[in-house]
């Protein structure tokens, strides 16, 4: 993965960045699977390796395949960057261990739903149940995200084709002529 | 962009079928086994891709129209929040799916099956939906 990051972050041409990134997806993936989380894992390689692949080449398509020379060192950002990340890295610090029984992520509504999930709502797959039941709300915002971005993407580049084919009488502007 | 290559055309039309059919399996196998209406969408909308890919755009959207996908889109959501009102008119919470049936793990079952059915068809349509566009554009940018 550290090697796909990097070469990601050195190389000019796009196209191969866009694999690049597709197989560092494909990487987190197997990760998840090693962490016994095969459904994020599922997730992961459908949407990471496969969609956002297809659709960063459609970008690249729409764009360009050679990204701009820029300059190598640039010291105002890169102290930025140098200095969130020793912060972000000091914070992991008071994180528990992985695995450790202590950690209060593992006492707070989690033990209830190992426990409970089967008598309350069902299904053997905890990770469903607690996805569309315990947090249906949040499953419902995030199936609302995903409209709203469809809708966005046609708001932005769908419409500019249809306005290219009505001819220019029919303007809104005419319309609430005749109207009036 | 319809591929020569008989290699490519023959192996995607034989795969494209278990492909869907997989997706419907992970759609309502989700409850016993990983997997659920986001993947399963994904995984449909991966399929049609592959469809596109292969065999043009153009027969692509002969077989699923733009009307199609904008109505999958939406009525996921729909069906979702639907459910959310139906078990609120039942007298349960938004989104308790225990009223929907007398015996409560059934109703529960019932709505998790309903609303993995909605982000599946809400996912499926969202991912063909931006694909299509893509296409779309890159065709009227090409006419120019």
């Amino acid at each position: 993965m550290a090697v796909t990051a990097y070469s990601l972050v050195r190389i000019h041409n796009l196209f191969a960045a866009v694999m690049m990134s597709g197989i560092y997806s494909l990487l987190g993936a197997v990760v998840y699977v090693v962490m016994d989380a095969v459904d994020v894992a599922f997730t992961e390689a459908a949407v990471g390796a496969g969609i956002s692949t297809v659709l960063m080449l459609g970008t690249l398509a729409l764009t360009t395949r050679m990204d701009k020379e820029t300059k190598l060192v640039v010291p105002i950002p890169l102290a930025i960057v140098t200095v969130t990340g020793a912060l972000l890295i000091y914070a992991t610090m008071d994180m528990p261990h992985y695995g450790d029984p202590g950690a209060p992520v593992h006492h707070h509504v989690g033990p209830h739903y190992i426990e409970k999930s089967a008598q309350e709502v069902g299904p053997p797959n905890i990770v469903t149940s607690v996805l569309a039941s315990y947090r249906g709300y949040d499953t419902l915002g995030e199936t609302t995200v995903v409209f709203t971005a469809a809708v966005g993407v046609m708001a932005l580049i769908g419409r500019s084709r249809r306005r290219k084919k009505v001819p220019p009488k029919t303007d809104p502007a005419s319309k609430k002529e005749q109207e009036t | 962009m319809l591929t020569r290559s008989s290699i490519l055309r023959v192996v995607s039309k034989l795969l494209i079928p278990p492909i869907m059919l997989f997706a419907l399996y992970v759609q309502f196998h989700g409850d016993f086994g990983p997997g659920g209406g986001f993947q399963a969408g994904v995984i449909f909308a991966a399929a049609f891709i592959l469809y596109a890919l292969i065999f043009g755009v153009d027969n692509a959207r002969n077989a699923v129209p733009a009307w199609a996908t904008r109505t999958m889109l939406a009525s996921g959501v729909l069906l979702y929040g639907g459910v959310g009102v139906a078990a609120m008119l039942l007298g349960g919470d938004f989104l308790d799916y225990s009223v929907l049936n007398a015996d409560p793990l059934t109703g529960q079952h019932l709505g998790i099956t309903l609303i993995e059915f909605g982000v599946g068809t809400t996912v499926a349509g969202a991912m063909i939906t931006i694909f299509l566009i893509f296409d779309g554009r890159l065709r009227a940018e090409k006419d120019d």
